[in-house]
């Protein structure tokens, strides 16, 4: 029973995680219509940033605060000098486009880092477990993360439900032109959402970046689990994000952990410790796939958002 | 049309005619790697020219396409792994598994459209991909080394570099005719037109889905050819050959060439294969000019290299 719960708070802290990258992945598809595949690269980006200042400072939070930063700041700087460029043109020329950034930033990235990767390390204070009910011990790390990321969930909800500038967000994601002519620098709106998705890309990198080893390539895997959740939350909607990353962190975790037991129940002991594997990695994409039969716009379509 | 002189007809023509007499100037300069390189152009120009039916005439964006190439592949793989290399059996259930694939991935992915469509396919890829390194029998995420090539009757030996060559392009010209017969008959324009707009195509009475569901099938299984040719070519399959990225390379190949253009394929993928032997001769970290230079092509160079030749429409 401890374990099963250690397992669900290990698939919240994941499903969070993946919030964050398809937060913004939806926010920059429903208000500007653009697909930007590079976001796994701003992901990858956060991550190295967060490694290099770290060792630069000395110090983990500080070097997550720069590197927040500075993935905000490469963010708004392709928005300038590309994907601005891109706005109403045809969705395969976005793929293209993006996809020739992948290339570029992986590239960069080995020349400037090399091959082999890098870690960052916890600072001692969060490498400890902390007692989160009685006789239940959890990661100080893994739950900081699942703070943090509540922490920007609720960020969002009041950036975009309560403020102007979230009211120019859900003003432009409807009518762009409108928007425009009622003299809103639309121009700069654009450039701050695409920034704001760069950054949360780069925070679910920076904080992922001690669980796993800093490498290239990293942002790709996990950027495609980001366009499951958006496709079956439905694109364009935070809620449906919200909902569909943590119901995929919690099918991908558990699942992984009970599926060659479940399995065992059938199949011999060989058969299902063979078959898990590859089965329990297809689980969020038979979701996809049955609420696409059932919903082909997804959970929550965009006009619900 | 513009007469037969056309730019565009002696582009093509010389085109053509350079790669059948290829394996003689290799013979010539004895230049085996010229050789072994264009086998592997030719081999991906087949399953770009398959994905151009549904991505150029049929307009589904599919970023899934490279899942057939690797299915393709894994069928011959199998197969030779467990003892049979009979060309006449590895083939056909290359095409039929394939077939069979871009049924259920069709099925489900063309209920959605638009951006839906393009992550979907891409998600389903992946989840092949994930099948596929899970074959821990089958080597794997190392991949499984094919010991020998397809096996077909007495003259017929794979092994030969130059006829398998022959062999390819032979496979390709044929390929390249089927895509030109389907479009220019009455289901390719169906599908064109469903292209253009569904909704009115469904309104005057045809069933959209099911045409648009055989067009993607008959991609597919062709794209499942062209993966059994590159098993055959490496001698080796990985679940790299159907990793997104090459995905991504037969929609860049597609796009370089020109879209909805029957020969823009076989130019964008010489095109892309030669850039990228080029830049990795000059540059180790070559992806970071190809990079940038896809995203010049998407911004300036719409038409690719078809519309570079010319205004007139194929097809």
């Amino acid at each position: 029973m401890t374990l099963f719960i250690e397992q669900c708070l290990n698939g919240l802290q994941f499903g969070l995680l993946l919030f964050l990258l398809a937060a913004g992945l939806t926010l920059v598809f429903g208000i500007m219509d653009l697909v930007n595949l590079a976001h796994g690269s701003l992901y990858m980006l956060g991550a190295y940033f967060a490694a290099t200042f770290a060792a630069w400072t000395g110090s983990f939070v500080l070097g997550a605060v720069l590197a927040l930063g500075a993935t905000l700041l490469v963010g708004m700087a392709i928005e300038i000098i590309a994907m601005r460029r891109l706005y109403g043109r045809d969705h395969l020329d976005h793929v293209l486009a993006t996809f020739g950034l992948i290339l570029f930033f992986d590239e960069l990235v080995r020349l400037i880092w090399g091959p082999s990767g890098m870690s960052l390390p916890l600072p001692s204070w969060l490498n400890t477990s902390v007692r989160v009910l009685p006789g239940i011990d959890y990661s100080a790390y893994k739950l900081s993360i699942i703070i943090v990321s509540l922490a920007v969930v609720v960020f969002l909800y009041f950036l975009v439900m309560r403020t102007r500038i979230g009211m120019l967000i859900r003003a432009g994601a409807s009518n762009r032109e409108m928007v425009g002519a009622l003299g809103v620098n639309i121009k700069l709106l654009f450039t701050l959402v695409f920034g704001l998705g760069a950054a949360l890309a780069g925070l679910a990198g920076l904080m992922q970046a001690p669980i796993l080893t800093v490498q290239i390539g990293m942002g790709e895997n996990i950027l495609i689990l980001a366009f499951v959740i958006t496709v079956i939350g439905g694109i364009g909607s935070i809620r449906g994000a919200f909902v569909a990353a943590i119901l995929v962190g919690l099918i991908d975790t558990l699942g992984r952990a009970y599926f060659t037991d479940l399995l065992r129940l059938v199949f011999t002991k060989e058969t299902a410790a063979t078959a898990a594997p590859a089965l329990s990695s297809m689980l969020i994409y038979l979701l996809m796939a049955i609420v696409l039969v059932i919903k082909p716009e997804g959970l929550f379509s965009a006009s619900g958002k | 049309m513009s007469g037969w002189l056309s730019t565009r007809n002696i582009a093509t023509v010389t085109l053509l005619l350079a790669l059948v007499l290829l394996p003689v100037y290799v013979e010539l300069t004895g230049s085996r790697f010229l050789l072994t390189l264009f086998t592997r152009i030719v081999i991906l120009a087949m399953a770009a020219v398959s994905l151009n039916l549904i991505l150029g005439y049929g307009g589904m964006m599919s970023f899934g396409h490279a899942a057939y190439l690797g299915i393709g592949g894994y069928a011959v793989g199998i197969l030779a792994f467990e003892g049979v290399y009979s060309g006449f059996v590895q083939w056909p259930v290359a095409l039929l598994v394939s077939a069979l694939f871009a049924l259920l991935i069709g099925a489900l992915s063309l209920r959605t459209r638009g951006v839906y469509f393009i992550m979907i396919t891409l998600a389903f890829a992946q989840m092949t991909y994930y099948i596929v390194a899970g074959l821990a029998r089958y080597g794997g995420d190392d991949g499984l080394t094919i010991q020998d090539r397809s096996k077909f009757f007495a003259p017929v030996n794979l092994s030969n570099k130059t006829q398998f060559y022959y062999i390819c392009l032979t496979l390709l010209f044929a390929s390249i005719y089927l895509v030109w017969r389907i479009v220019n008959s009455r289901f390719g324009m169906m599908i064109q037109g469903a292209r253009s707009n569904d909704t009115r195509m469904r309104a005057i009475g045809f069933p959209t889905y099911r045409y648009k569901l055989t067009c993607f099938v008959i991609a597919g299984t062709l794209c499942g050819l062209a993966g059994a040719l590159l098993a055959n070519h490496t001698d080796f399959v990985s679940p790299a050959m159907m990793y997104w990225t090459r995905s991504g390379d037969l929609i860049i190949m597609v796009v370089l060439g020109g879209m909805g253009s029957i020969f823009g394929p076989l130019f964008g993928a010489v095109a892309l294969l030669i850039l990228e032997e080029v830049l990795s001769g000059i540059t180790e970290y070559w992806q970071i000019i190809l990079g940038p230079l896809l995203l010049l092509v998407v911004l300036f160079g719409r038409g690719g290299i078809d519309g570079l030749l010319g205004k007139v429409r194929h097809g």
